[in-house]
């Protein structure tokens, strides 16, 4: 069992807890005494609160206070650091005073003995406003246009500009993509509640140590006075990463009140108070020589930001280092609009930089007339000049053939159109995936059991990805003992300090940390095993071998566990870890990949259909094949969902999404699944942990809407720079 | 969400008398109903619960035609034989609307009234003339691509009538049966449901306490096919973009009888008379097609982001006479 459980394909061991509602998210916990809270929102986009009248919600039923600028208690910023794991992108705590920065901002909390009489109440709260003389910025290019631009960060290597003036070959376009929003199926929720001064905190949260820094410098608390709790999140895509308002506004009127509060976030301001991807602006110049190599790549982007907070979305960071090329430039800035801060959406800066630079890498191809495949070989590295270090374990190019072979791009015909199934034309497109390989700091904590069994505490969470399982993996794989002897528990800011889930480092974080504290855990087993009780009492203690839940020493003598903890009337062995971040062993760690998108065009009903997508991804080894396939057929489908159908739409006049809710903010649905054949190379990357993981859970998006939009225009003939693909931009007027 | 009084009424009559006299409104199926109750939109003081209504079978009417009752759930009519064999239109507009959830819970009469998607209407905010009447339209100047309509609209509102059914029941002709303090009426289907002019909210022909208790199809025409066409930007769970219900019956290979209505792009389920008289009589080729297409949609006004409903309407045009054509002629496609 312990050579083959990893990398096998074994079912989420949460799986049967979800299924079954035994799974407890956040909303699900309701502490003695619970009241709920429901929120009032601003209904401009910018300008401030001229009153607040209270007097007809407080008489509604069951209403127990209403909080608002005018009163609430005092709270302070948190630093907001990645450093001191503290992070927040609103800046501003809530209620903080009568200025309004965008639409849906909290501008009243109302806390009642039930959710409906929250609800019922908070539609009674009146507010006035008084709008800026300004106008809202509604969209990135109202920012611009009212605010300016505000630089950012940039870097360059050579001389991109004289490179690109000498190059045979140019592509010089502007891509843009629009806000889009996460909205995972949990929305946010927090239950609150203080006892004895100490704040106890259900969060649906990606990070239940972040989250309890934010609050312990929100609240003026030692961390050890705050406990959050997240057992498991209906996802997250990087919206739950970070404390958002409602949860600080949560935990003081919980305080307030003098009861716990719950409070769960109406899809509509999934759209306003949360975060979302911003609209970006991607200025994209290519130079090439002849036989199509990179002479110049200059990859410059603005997106849109907020009042309340600056956040920038890295576009260019992929660009720095996919392909070799000696003059490069890359620069971001922001503007702001007002809009609540965006913030990390699955796969941010590549998730949408990559559209920009794979579909200029097709442009550039059908410039040259070579085939946009060959193209990418032509430029492939495997020095990371962005980093001037070799890549440790960079298999782009078996990506590039594998998937090309199933996919059968050899027979792809070039000229746009050519390529037909009946009434409708097909296009076949494809782009390269990319995506950092990071790692941090962990600690966790392993005990073997005196009933046999074994238990794993670490203070980072499941968003639904697998994690439970594959830590259950690991120790599996450490103790020799079958998978449903190991518990794992997460999710408990008071465990020892694990990561957040984001940036798809869960896994290259965890697997050593957990599989150290399993080693550690048999070491102390050993070291008990020689007392005196003990049915292995006296043996030297290199003689002693464990495995598979039994020690044997070398006169013959042998005892399970349970016989050696048992004897001696111990709970158990408990092994603790602290593993460090990514090596600095000179290399530069990152995921590959490639797309290949099939779609169909039937002009006649201006109906575009992806049918088919190939994707190889080489993400180091694979821990399980079933999560793991799992987790990039989700991120092709969000990918196509940000290529065809994804965007927060905003009324130009006064900034207020207008699509918010699960019927218009359109995401793919099951009819729209085209086949999907997904290859995962499992080299190991041992450079970056014992395990050779790298992450999975982003790569998969990046890459696949210029692979999508590539196939648009092989198709059609039309090249659509900015997302999403809708028919409106493919339709003929005939 | 605003506290509510809920009557339960066991027949027709119990039920225009608990909804008399109050802000009340009718609750069956609810998918639109308590959404916009929830979103504070509509804030009735009391819901009459019709679904113990024994409106709920769907018969042969002396005329050849059905008559469905009006908590017939959406899921059950599209799924009846009848209905599949003589009206296939109807089934597939229904199959294509909503979801498979919604369907269940969703009625014949719920489908009829069902409210408008857009958004300055459902956001309880911004101007909008249906809800707050006078206050003005935010939609003609504003965000207007998805469910937003090109024909039938005026100065005051250009909202999309979102039923996918309704435009099959246009097609095919139909009478909605009414109850009320005053008796009983009928409403033929066409006239039921009423073009925003100056008084967009004022949606329908449903008087004071009424109550719609069924609908009623006329006779299927004889040797016809029919189709509904619907095009969006997903698969599935999307109200139309545009789409069109055909009916069509041929001699030879030239039509006798013509059916065509739009959804998605009319402020009502809407009927292109003009294009059925100038299909019948001539071939049923691609070029009469299209030339039906482009006088049904020749009055169409666009807006800032849905003009290309306009051409995207007469390709579900010419597709769904097409396929209602090839379906007449006895092709299996």
């Amino acid at each position: 069992m312990s050579d083959s459980i990893i990398g096998a394909a074994v079912s989420r061991i949460d799986g049967p807890d979800k299924l079954t509602g035994r799974a407890r998210y956040a909303g699900d916990f309701q502490p003695e005494g619970m009241v709920y809270a429901y929120g009032v929102y601003s209904t401009i986009a910018r300008g401030r609160i001229t009153g607040i009248d209270t007097t007809l919600a407080m008489r509604s039923p069951g209403v127990i206070d209403i909080f608002h600028h005018g009163r609430f208690p005092r709270l302070h910023r948190s630093p907001g650091t990645f450093a001191e794991e503290n992070v927040v992108d609103e800046k501003r705590t809530p209620f903080e005073d009568d200025r309004i920065h965008y639409m849906g901002q909290f501008v009243a909390l109302v806390v009642a003995e039930t959710y409906e009489q929250a609800r019922a109440a908070a539609y009674k709260v009146r507010v006035d406003y008084e709008r800026d003389a300004q106008r809202a910025a509604a969209t990135l290019a109202q920012g611009i246009e009212d605010n300016g631009v505000e630089h950012a960060n940039d870097s360059e290597r050579g001389d991109p500009a004289g490179a690109y003036d000498g190059a045979a070959y140019r592509v010089d376009a502007v891509y843009t993509t629009p806000v889009e929003t996460h909205n995972p199926m949990e929305t946010h929720a927090t239950v609150a509640e203080w006892v004895d001064g100490r704040l106890r905190v259900f969060d649906s949260t990606q990070g239940v140590i972040f989250t309890r820094n934010t609050l312990s410098r929100v609240f003026d608390l030692d961390p050890s006075q705050v406990e959050v709790h997240a057992d498991f999140i209906g996802s997250g895509f990087g919206g739950k990463l970070w404390v958002w308002p409602h949860c600080v506004a949560t935990c003081a009127a919980a305080r307030e009140v003098g009861r716990p509060v719950q409070f769960v976030l109406p899809r509509q301001q999934m759209f306003t108070t949360v975060g979302h991807r911003p609209e970006t602006r991607q200025h994209v110049r290519l130079g090439a020589d002849d036989d199509g190599r990179l002479l110049s790549i200059r990859h410059e982007t603005i997106n849109s930001s907020s009042p309340v907070g600056t956040v920038v979305e890295a576009c260019g960071g992929s660009t720095q280092g996919l392909y070799a090329c000696d003059n490069l430039r890359i620069s971001h800035a922001t503007a702001i609009t007002n809009r609540g801060t965006p913030t990390a959406m699955r796969a941010p800066g590549a998730g949408v930089g990559l559209f920009a630079l794979e579909s200029a890498m097709d442009e550039l191809a059908a410039e040259l007339g070579i085939d946009p495949l060959e193209l990418r070989r032509r430029n492939f590295t495997a020095h990371d000049q962005g980093a001037d270090k070799p890549y440790s374990s960079n298999h782009l190019l078996e990506c590039y053939d594998r998937a090309a072979e199933a996919f059968g791009w050899s027979r792809r015909t070039p000229e746009v159109g050519s390529m037909r199934d009946g009434d409708r034309i097909l296009g076949w497109g494809m782009a390269a995936c990319n995506w950092e390989a990071m790692r941090n700091p962990c600690d966790a904590r392993v005990a073997l059991r005196a009933d046999g069994t074994a238990s794993i505490h670490c203070a980072s969470q499941d968003i639904g990805t697998g994690t439970y399982t594959i830590l259950a993996q690991i120790a599996s794989h450490e103790l020799g003992l079958p998978l449903e002897s190991i518990h794992v528990t997460l999710g408990d800011s008071t465990f020892p300090h694990g990561p957040i889930s984001g940036g798809s480092w869960a896994t290259a974080t965890l697997l050593p940390a957990v599989a150290e504290a399993s080693r550690a855990a048999i070491k102390k087993l050993k070291n008990y095993a020689r007392n005196a009780a003990s049915p292995l009492a006296g043996a030297r203690g290199d003689s002693l071998v464990y495995d598979s839940g039994r020690l044997s020493d070398d006169s013959g003598r042998s005892a399970t566990v349970a016989e050696i903890l048992g004897a001696q009337s111990l709970a158990n062995a408990v092994g603790e870890a602290h593993t460090g971040g990514a090596p600095d062993s000179g290399y530069s760690f990152d995921s590959f990949g490639v797309h290949f998108v099939e779609v169909a065009w039937e002009p006649e009903i201006a109906h575009l259909e992806v049918t088919r997508v190939v994707s190889a991804i080489d993400a180091g080894a694979i821990i399980n094949a079933k999560s793991a396939r799992n987790q990039v057929e989700g991120a092709v489908v969000m990918g196509l969902g940000s290529a065809l159908l994804e965007t927060t739409e905003y009324d130009e006049r006064n900034a207020r999404p207008v699509n918010s809710n699960y019927a218009e903010y359109l995401v793919p649905v099951n009819a729209d699944m085209p086949d999907l054949d997904v290859i995962l190379l499992d080299h190991p990357d041992y450079e970056l942990n014992e395990f050779g993981a790298r992450g999975i859970g982003e790569i998969g998006l990046t890459g696949m809407q210029a692979a999508v939009a590539n196939a648009v225009y092989h198709a059609t003939g039309r090249r659509v720079r900015d997302l999403p693909i809708m028919l409106d931009k493919l339709i003929d007027d005939d | 969400m605003r506290t509510f009084d809920y009557k339960r009424a066991d027949d027709a009559h119990s039920a225009v008398n608990a909804h008399s006299g109050q802000a009340a409104a009718y609750l069956a199926g609810g998918t639109t109903l308590i959404d916009l109750v929830k979103l504070d939109v509509m804030q009735p003081e009391r819901l009459v619960d019709i679904n113990r209504l024994a409106y709920d079978a769907i018969e042969t009417t002396a005329e050849g035609g059905l008559r469905i009752g009006a908590m017939v759930r959406n899921t059950a009519l599209a799924d009846d034989d009848r209905v599949r064999r003589d009206y296939t239109v109807l089934s597939e507009a229904l199959l294509q609307g909503a979801s498979r959830q919604l369907r269940n819970r969703a009625t014949t009469a719920g489908n009829v009234m069902q409210r408008v998607r857009c958004s300055y209407f459902r956001d309880g905010v911004s101007p909008c003339n249906k809800r707050v009447p006078g206050s003005g339209c935010s939609a003609i100047e504003g965000h207007n691509r998805e469910v937003f309509a090109v024909l039938g609209t005026s100065d005051h509102c250009i909202a999309a009538h979102p039923s996918d059914m309704c435009v099959a029941m246009a097609a095919i002709g139909a009478t909605v049966h009414v109850t009320g303090p005053s008796g009983d009426r009928t409403v033929d289907f066409l006239d039921f449901h009423k073009l925003p002019g100056d008084t967009p909210h004022i949606e329908h022909e449903l008087g004071e306490d009424e109550l719609i208790t069924q609908v009623s199809l006329d006779a299927p025409i004889d040797g016809s096919g029919s189709t509904y066409i619907k095009l969006r930007d997903r698969s599935s769970y999307q109200f139309a973009l545009a789409s069109c219900a055909a009916v069509v019956a041929l001699d030879g290979d030239r039509i006798t009888a013509a059916r065509l209505a739009l959804g998605g792009v009319g402020t009502k389920p809407w009927r292109a008379a003009d294009a059925e008289a100038a299909l019948v009589g001539q071939p049923a080729t691609r070029e009469a097609f299209k030339q039906a297409a482009a006088t049904a949609m020749q009055g169409a006004t666009p807006y800032k982001h849905n003009a290309f409903k306009i051409p995207l309407a007469r390709k579900a045009i010419v597709r769904a006479l097409t396929d209602a054509a090839a379906r007449a002629r006895g092709d299996t496609t």
